[in-house]
């Protein structure tokens, strides 16, 4: 592997090969998922009726569109959901040199944390982690 | 030669549903196609070999900020399923700005003289910035912890608006 | 020409992990899971089709291919199609950083990414665009509830795998998956119960939470009961993919599968060492062994039904045998203790999921957002303090 690896890095450095193989795994997954499909599209019946393509709404006939207003719990979640998952991202990086830094960057990420969880009780006690 | 390539590629797969987004009638299918001109950034990013940040580019905007989005749209009131007007009466208007912006951006790359860096980017750029962060930039480091608890707070307090 | 060769390597490879994914997670994983249901339900599972049934899994595959594709005619066709291929491909791509083992000095990994588990997250979190989608374009009322639910609790859930996550590469120090298991070989333990010296052992509360939180919040982002509201088939008929026939239905099966391996094999390697050989005292294994048989018989003296024997004794049988394999000094390959693991996690989210009832809305969320979110954060913190105090 290691002197594999040294031949391409003198012509691609390792992190784009490492992004070129995810990008042949997108691609190309794609394509294998798709291939059942095609396989069905060959083999499967295909019989349109009225009847059948009609929205499956537990036997009885749909009524309205499904396309309609939903609760705003769902966006209020969403929106604390992004702000965490920022927070998130700050702490992968320390997480890397968390150990090579030793306690300075403990009591940074201290410091951090706990302006954060300010707002995770702020969040809680205003009640916007409840679902009612 | 390949990079220009990779680029070229890239550039298009940014760009094709970015004029989707602006163009589609279904405001739901708009959203969706942000997600294609996301991905094309990454491998910009990726490009750049700046792993860390293509991977946050796929956490944060394909995996939150899309999701986001969507709720967004499903929760307004027939929002979703309606055929959108995606322009207006004020179309050449917009184009000459568009046109005007075009020509003053090519003008400034073509006359700029942009300094090329003989250097590698750091190797592990993950570890480059968690250094930064815990050392030089420390102080901005925990100010993004308040400018995010000042965005949670503003978001709760206009999300929950009716009380 | 070199990348020619890496493009075709690269092809071979993805062939390979799909074909992992179609028969050994989806298919072997719907056998497993039928077979273990019917055990813990008394009842026999399925069992005509080939020897003990093991066939099942291929006949039914074979069938959904001849099964007509029905799309509803108020869907959104495009994205409809589209939705069960990007959840299949996101599972996929989880595994292009999971490590199986070592072959000589070689680690069997696609490609060892530098931010690896970030990678793994980001990848997962793709899936919730997939659901959407599905929930969205079949334009009927139960997927789209089940859509907005299973993307709400994803979300929710994220965080503390996130956390699980950062756990382990804070104490490993960096993101590759690679590393982190290199990490605990050269430590000599599992992150689950040991802490880099001097802490040691001592470390083992903080590990084992950190790997409950991962592991809870893994099944909530695999949609597994107790976390299955979004497919509730008794209220809500299945939820996103209600309006999904045939192979389209397969597809989202083979994501679920592929997702639900993928997150039993990040544990794996952050929690369980990865492709690394326990070392026990020869003692110890004979313990293990001993124990297996001991446990074996009890159960099988107590059970109130014959339909157990054969599991119970096969997998006694298994434990015994590499208990007393290991307490000789033999070796097994490190992809077979990985795989064993695996497995292993993965037989403890099925005996899981048919054990416990589902959660209500609130009480999902409760559990993210009050219970798992501050404890990954307290134990995140609490283990940095202890690695700060033990000096690194």
């Amino acid at each position: 592997m290691l002197a594999e690896s040294a031949i391409i890095s003198a012509s691609m450095p390792k992190v784009l090969l490492d992004w070129f193989y995810v990008a042949v795994f997108a691609v190309v997954g794609t394509l294998m998922a798709v291939l059942p499909l095609a396989v069905v599209w060959l083999l499967a019946p295909r019989q349109d009726s009225p009847q059948k393509t009609i929205t499956y709404e537990s036997g009885v006939l749909p009524f309205g569109q499904a396309w309609a207003q939903f609760n705003v719990r769902y966006y209020l979640f969403a929106l604390i959901f992004v702000v965490f998952d920022v927070e998130v991202i700050y702490l992968y990086p320390w997480a890397v040199v968390f150990r090579q830094l030793g306690p300075v960057a403990f009591v940074e990420m201290l410091v951090f944390l706990l302006i954060l969880l300010v707002g995770l009780v702020y969040a809680w006690k205003k009640g916007a982690l409840e679902w009612v | 030669m390949g990079e220009l390539g990779a680029f070229i590629v890239l550039a298009l797969v940014t760009l094709i549903p970015a004029v989707v987004v602006v163009t589609s009638h279904n405001i739901v299918r708009a959203a969706f196609s942000l997600v294609p001109s996301f991905l094309g950034v990454t491998g910009l990013y990726i490009l750049l070999q700046a792993e860390f940040v293509a991977g946050i580019q796929v956490l944060i905007y394909v995996g939150a900020i899309t999701v986001l989005l969507l709720f967004v749209i499903m929760l307004t009131e027939g929002g979703t399923g309606v055929r959108l007007r995606q322009v207006n009466e004020q179309v050449p208007l917009g184009a000459m700005a568009a046109v005007w912006l075009a020509f003053v951006i090519i003008v400034i790359l073509t006359r700029t003289v942009w300094p090329v860096g003989a250097g590698s980017p750091p190797p592990y750029n993950a570890t480059a910035i968690g250094n930064a962060f815990m050392t030089d930039y420390v102080l901005i480091f925990e100010a993004t912890s308040l400018v995010l608890l000042v965005s949670l707070i503003g978001a709760i307090v206009t999300a929950r608006g009716e009380e | 020409m070199s990348w020619v060769l890496e493009l075709l390597k690269a092809i071979g490879l993805t062939v390979l992990l799909f074909t992992f994914l179609a028969v050994v997670t989806a298919m072997m994983g719907v056998y497993a899971e039928r077979k273990i249901a019917g055990w813990i339900q008394a009842r026999l599972g399925p069992k005509h089709v080939g020897p003990q049934g093991l066939l099942q899994t291929v006949a039914d595959t074979v069938k959904l291919l001849q099964k007509e594709h029905i799309t509803p005619r108020r869907a959104d066709v495009l994205m409809f199609n589209a939705a069960p291929v990007v959840v299949a491909v996101a599972a996929l791509l989880d595994w292009v950083v999971i490590p199986f083992g070592t072959l000589g000095s070689r680690v069997l990994v696609v490609r060892d990414i530098n931010i690896g588990v970030l990678y793994f997250s980001a990848m997962a979190s793709v899936t919730v665009l997939g659901i959407l989608t599905a929930g969205w374009s079949s334009n009927n009322k139960y997927a789209l509830l089940g859509g907005l639910r299973s993307a709400s609790q994803l979300i929710s859930y994220e965080l503390p795998l996130a956390l699980g996550i950062l756990w382990a590469a804070m104490v490993a120090g960096t993101l590759s998956t690679v590393g982190i298991v290199e990490a605990q070989i050269q430590q000599g333990g599992w992150f689950l119960f040991t802490l880099p010296p001097p802490i040691g052992r001592l470390g083992a509360p903080f590990g084992i939470l950190a790997a409950v939180t991962f592991l809870v919040a893994a099944t909530a982002e695999v949609n597994r009961v107790p976390f299955d509201l979004p497919e509730a088939e008794s209220e809500l008929v299945a939820g996103y993919f209600v309006e999904y026939t045939g192979m389209r239905f397969a597809l989202f099966q083979l994501g679920e599968y592929g997702e639900m391996f993928g997150m039993a094999a990040l544990a794996t390697i952050m929690f369980l060492g990865g492709w690394a050989e326990p070392h026990l005292a020869p003692y110890l294994w004979v313990a293990v062994a001993l124990g297996a048989v001991v446990v074996a018989a009890v159960i099988l003296l107590t059970a109130r039904h014959s339909l157990v024997i054969r599991p119970v004794l096969s997998l006694a049988v298994l434990t015994a045998a590499v208990g007393l394999l290991m307490s000789v000094g033999g070796h097994l390959p490190s992809i077979v203790w990985f795989l064993l693991k695996l497995f292993t996690l993965v037989f403890f989210l099925m005996w899981v999921r048919w054990t416990y009832p589902r959660l209500r809305l609130d009480q999902l969320l409760n559990l993210s957002w009050k219970v798992l979110l501050p404890l990954g954060l307290l134990n995140l913190l609490a283990t940095g303090l202890v690695l700060t105090l033990g000096g690194r």
